[in-house]
């Protein structure tokens, strides 16, 4: 589904990614972590392309990013999105959230992106709140339409960036939960997230980045099972974060 | 001070017209200064947008003309402006528009052209720089989000950038709009009769020079307070539930 093959990027003399590769297949549920700075936000936006890479390449669902013929619009309005501080669009209602990609978008009929939107805010929870503003709402609420808004263009592959870190603690679980059901009904999904419990609970793979590098790309429970066979800053970093 | 006030002065009928107030002038010349105000606005307000966003569009070179279009405007003074737009612009025109502009237009309507043009492009310089402004206050993570959504550059300017841009600076664009009103009076000085020409004409003529100033004050302070009225409605009604920094509640 997707496919990273040697992408490096630098921000002038700075080189933020170094020769990253991996893939990720359908249905798979890999999960990014590693400290901050090393790149994992950089990397997770190269993959829809609002991050341009200078070496290497990556293909979503087949489709080459490098090459400058590809329609990135196109190709984004494929891949669902989902960023640490929500980002929903603060000067519409929720459902107009939701529907305004399909319909302007995909060109979808604006009743049945409507119809729809319903739908997805009930399985995030939310049904009740279609005709507020996100101003309106919560942390864990907003996160919730940004999945929603996402999901809304039936996207092959949904990113996520922190989801939970802009929460108060007792709004993760709310977010995690629509994650974890996502998950399980077969979506394939890259997390940059440091929600160890939620990796356990139904990631395939864990990559752990540092300064640039992927480190580690193996299967969860390799990852958290055989630690002593992890590099030392793995563990370092897994010491340290679950901890708590 | 020896002066004889006399109010009935705008009842009285003017030398010109039988059957003509001085109060009608006052209404005929409020009616340019509405039509000079309202058409340069509107120029103002569509050629400020584009430029605003061309500001703002990751492209050097578009960015680039809109600077230096805003860097003439702002700084050339408006009177400056308006006689270069007057007197020698009309004279570099090709020769059918020259005919058309010196000799089939009445001198009023080729002076209201020079005004209107004149201040609408001067106040779309003003314009620019408060939808830059507003759309340089919007948060990045809005337009990568819009991006990530699969929007086009010019999709995203109109449907998440500017709606939101726009409910930001309300407040300094009304100042703008109360200016280009009160700009108009520029106008006079070519010899458009709005206003504050009529005013100076009435005055010549009845010689209650008081008067017709008081009551000129009293216009132009009425209609802006009605415009700024006008301007609050439209804040509140545009405003976003739940987001202060808006203007809402
Ligand atoms: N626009 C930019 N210009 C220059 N350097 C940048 C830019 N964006 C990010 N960087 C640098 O690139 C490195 C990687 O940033 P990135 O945001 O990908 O890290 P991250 O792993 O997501 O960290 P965090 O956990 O803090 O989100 C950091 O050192 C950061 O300072
Ligand atoms: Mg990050």
């Amino acid at each position: 589904m997707i496919s990273i093959d040697k992408v490096s990027k630098w921000y002038g003399d700075f080189q933020v990614l170094t020769d990253c590769t991996t893939q990720v297949q359908k249905g798979e549920v890999v999960v990014v972590c590693g400290p901050s700075g090393s790149g994992k936000s950089t990397l997770i936006k190269c993959i829809n392309a609002l991050e341009p890479f200078q070496k290497g390449d990556i293909a979503v669902d087949g489709v080459s990013l490098a090459n400058p013929k590809t329609d990135l619009p196109k190709l984004r309005a494929r891949v669902g999105m989902v960023f640490q501080h929500f980002e929903l669009f603060p000067h519409l209602s929720i459902i107009d959230n939701l529907t305004i990609a399909p319909v302007k978008v995909l060109g979808r009929d604006k009743t049945e992106a409507v119809a729809k939107g319903h739908q997805l805010l009930e399985r995030v929870g939310l049904k009740d709140h279609a005709s507020k503003h996100p101003g309106q709402l919560s942390g864990g609420q907003q996160q919730r339409v940004a999945i929603a808004r996402a999901l809304a263009m039936d996207p092959i592959v949904m990113l996520f960036d922190e989801p939970t870190s802009a929460l108060d603690p007792e709004m993760v679980n709310e977010v995690l939960d629509v994650m974890v059901q996502l998950a399980q009904e077969g979506m394939t999904m890259m997390c940059v997230t440091h929600e160890m419990g939620f990796a356990r609970k139904v990631a395939s793979r864990v990559i752990f980045m540092d300064q640039g590098k992927i480190i580690e790309d193996c299967a969860k429970e390799s990852f958290f099972g055989d630690t002593t066979a992890r590099s030392e800053r793995a563990q370092q970093f897994l010491a340290k974060i679950l901890q708590h | 001070m020896d002066y004889n006030w006399d109010w009935g002065v705008f009842f009285r009928e003017t030398t010109f017209e039988p059957g003509e107030i001085y109060l009608d002038w006052f209404i005929y010349g409020l009616g340019w200064t509405i039509a000079i105000a309202l058409v340069g606005w509107a120029i103002a307000l569509l050629l400020g947008s584009l430029l605003g966003v061309l500001r703002t569009v990751p492209n050097r070179w578009l960015s680039g003309i809109a600077t230096v279009y805003v860097e003439i405007f702002r700084n050339v003074p408006l009177l400056v402006q308006l006689f270069i737009w007057y007197f020698l612009i009309p004279d570099l025109l090709p020769e059918p528009l020259q005919q058309w502009y010196k000799l089939d237009l009445s001198p009023a309507a080729s002076a209201y052209l020079s005004v209107v043009i004149c201040l609408g492009l001067f106040t779309a310089a003003r314009v620019c720089e408060l939808v830059r402004t507003g759309i340089q206050a919007l948060p990045k993570g809005q337009s990568s989000t819009a991006l990530a959504l699969g929007f086009r550059l010019p999709q995203i300017y109109r449907q998440v950038l500017l709606p939101q841009a726009f409910r930001i600076i309300i407040p300094p664009l009304t100042s703008e709009f109360l200016n280009i009103f009160k700009n108009s009076s520029v106008a006079s000085l070519i010899g458009l009769m709005e206003l504050l020409a009529q005013t100076r004409q009435t005055a010549e003529f009845t010689a209650n020079l008081f008067e017709a100033f008081i009551l000129t004050t009293l216009i132009y302070f009425s209609l802006n307070m009605s415009l700024m009225l006008l301007m609050r409605y439209v804040e509140k009604k545009v405003a976003v539930p739940g987001l202060i920094a808006m203007g809402g509640k």
